[in-house]
């Protein structure tokens, strides 16, 4: 059995895992079994950033990939994030990074900036 | 003079929320004012994701939650007034504001709801001993300079104090290259939720001293080294216990503090343990028509928790804009054995179908009762596998359960049989 922090939701259950059948129990919700069996199989967390924003008002757009991708890949999508510029206007959810570092999640913008 | 019907002090995820149920209880005179260039508060500056799964039932980043608030306002007719700072407010609801827009403006409300948020304590900071170098940032300020104005406060980091603003940047100054060499926290349990344990400090090897404190700063101009030392159950360094760490940085998240010195200066009563006004079950503070919600009430840990109690505050101001003020008997609330404080204080009585009352506990619990008490019988009971004074706890009760209730006060206790 493996104990672990369920980090799905702020509640953070406390899981126990089956390291062979990656049964789970402790969670308060089916996600948290479904969190369980991933971190042991391959753990993925979501990534979030901020890129250099061309507009009148300000400096920085925050970004994240708009789905989790592997843990081990955090670095090089880090990288490529911080190759972007982006002017305004610029609307959340926008594509900024397609298919980020092979890893199939985008970077998106997390923020709409006018002008 | 100018007027409005219902004033909202502060355009953090408090204010919008409030705004938008005043609003949607048929208010439509709304004025939200907000010091900052842009409303959304300290969720601007919160840009990773762990926002909205209660509300939205998805999980968001600080300025996407930010931003639908934004958006369903842009539906309505209340009036967003950023750059805008008030200044003092009265007891008669008059409130005084500076903006480059309007210059000095005084603005008499109908009803006023408080949500000015919290400012980061730095207590910390003061008591360190050694020297006063630059490199010594609270963890909400490098927050802001890293994530809004682009800056990079340093590159070989520790922190003091483990609260989720701390954890948070941890792993935020990691994934831009800096070195975090060690999170350090007095208590013998992490002041930040344990989710941002596992993903900010866990998941890049950060090591968690727990049981210590920093006890040296040295640098000349800039931050050279400090000195961590493990301290005894009465929160003293140990001598012999000490570790250098040589850094350029010194983040503090030593936790947070209610910003009330408008609720102050307008004589609102203010309860010691939460350094929040005092309130009753609908958000009232003890000046009629003045409402308070999210982190000047308490300090929050989830924003789902800060826009719903929000809502019931919006939604209180309203019905006092159009129906008076609350009167009717009313009935303490009192913190016993594990318990830190109440929100609310106290209540009314005839509570129309429940009453939702947070606190904090005093260490963490496994497989514990939270009680309530009414002087001797015990009224309800709720059990909880696991607590601790880094999450917000709440219980519901019943307004049945309240109806056979003597004068009060209830005491909310932790019972671990
Ligand atoms: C670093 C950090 C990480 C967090 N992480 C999470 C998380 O992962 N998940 C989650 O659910 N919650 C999280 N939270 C908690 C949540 O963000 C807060 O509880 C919430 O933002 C509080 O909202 P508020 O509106 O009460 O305060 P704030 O957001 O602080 O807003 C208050 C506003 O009032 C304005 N103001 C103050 N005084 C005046 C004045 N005199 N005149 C005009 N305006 C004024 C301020 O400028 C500010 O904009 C986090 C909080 C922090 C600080
Ligand atoms: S199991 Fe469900 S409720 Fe518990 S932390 Fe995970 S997502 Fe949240």
């Amino acid at each position: 059995m493996k104990e672990l922090i369920c980090i799905t939701c702020p509640k953070g259950c406390h899981l126990k895992v089956d390291e062979e059948t990656f049964a789970v129990t402790g969670n308060s919700c089916p996600r948290g079994a479904v969190y369980g069996a991933n971190e042991l199989r391959n753990p993925v967390r979501v990534v979030t950033s901020t890129v250099v924003l061309e507009s009148e008002s300000f400096r920085r757009l925050p970004v994240k990939t708009d789905r989790a991708i592997p843990k081990a890949k955090m670095f090089e999508v880090m990288a490529e994030i911080a190759k972007v510029r982006v002017h305004a206007p610029v609307r959340v959810g926008d594509v900024l990074i397609a298919n980020v570092a092979g890893t199939d999640g985008n970077v998106v913008a997390t923020r709409s900036v006018k002008e | 003079m100018t007027k409005a019907e219902l004033v909202i002090i502060g355009g953090g995820p408090a204010g919008l929320a409030a705004a938008l149920s005043a609003w949607e209880s048929g208010v439509k005179d709304i004025l939200i004012l907000e010091r900052d260039r842009q409303a959304g508060g300290i969720l601007n500056q919160c840009i990773h994701n762990g926002f909205g799964l209660h509300y939205f039932k998805e999980e968001l980043t600080g300025p996407e939650y930010a931003g639908r608030f934004i958006e369903m306002l842009r539906g309505t007719d209340v009036r967003v007034r950023t750059d805008t700072m008030v200044l003092d407010l009265t007891a008669d609801r008059i409130l005084h504001t500076v903006s480059p827009e309007h210059g000095y403006e005084a603005i008499r409300a109908g009803a006023i709801v408080l949500a000015m948020g919290c400012r980061e304590r730095t207590r910390g900071a003061i008591s360190i001993p050694g020297a006063r170098c630059s490199g010594v940032f609270t963890a909400g300020a490098a927050q802001r300079f890293l994530n809004i104005e682009g800056y990079m406060v340093g590159k070989r980091v520790v922190i003091l104090g483990s609260g989720d603003i701390g954890l948070i940047m941890a792993r935020r100054m990691t994934l831009e290259g800096a070195k975090v060499l060690a999170c350090v926290e007095l208590m013998p349990y992490s002041g930040g939720l344990n989710r941002n344990i596992v993903q900010c400090l866990n998941d890049f090897d950060i090591p968690l001293y727990l049981s210590h404190t920093v006890t040296d700063v040295r640098g000349k101009d800039r931050l050279e080294q400090v000195t961590v030392s493990k301290v005894d159950e009465n929160r003293r360094p140990i001598p012999g216990t000490e570790m250098v760490f040589d850094c350029d940085t010194l983040l503090l998240s030593v936790g947070l503090l209610p910003e009330n010195e408008l609720s102050r200066q307008a004589g609102v009563e203010i309860d010691p343990r939460t350094n929040g006004p005092r309130v009753w079950e609908n958000c009232e503070t003890s000046i009629p028509g003045v409402f308070a919600c999210g982190n000047v009430l308490h300090v929050h840990d989830l924003v789902d928790y800060v826009t719903a109690e929000s809502m019931r505050a919006g939604e209180a101001a309203a019905k006092f804009i159009q129906a008076g003020g609350e009167t009717g008997d009313g009935v303490e609330l009192q913190n016993g054995d594990g318990v830190g404080y109440t929100v609310p204080q106290h209540f009314r009585r005839d509570v129309s179908d429940k009453l939702q009352i947070f606190f904090r506990v005093r260490r963490i619990y496994r497989d514990a009762f939270i009680s309530v008490y009414d002087g001797e019988r015990r009224i309800a009971r709720f059990k909880r596998e696991h607590m601790a004074p880094g999450e917000m706890e709440n219980i519901t009760i019943p307004a049945m359960f309240l109806k056979h209730i003597t004068g009060g006060p209830l005491t909310v206790r932790i019972e671990e049989d």
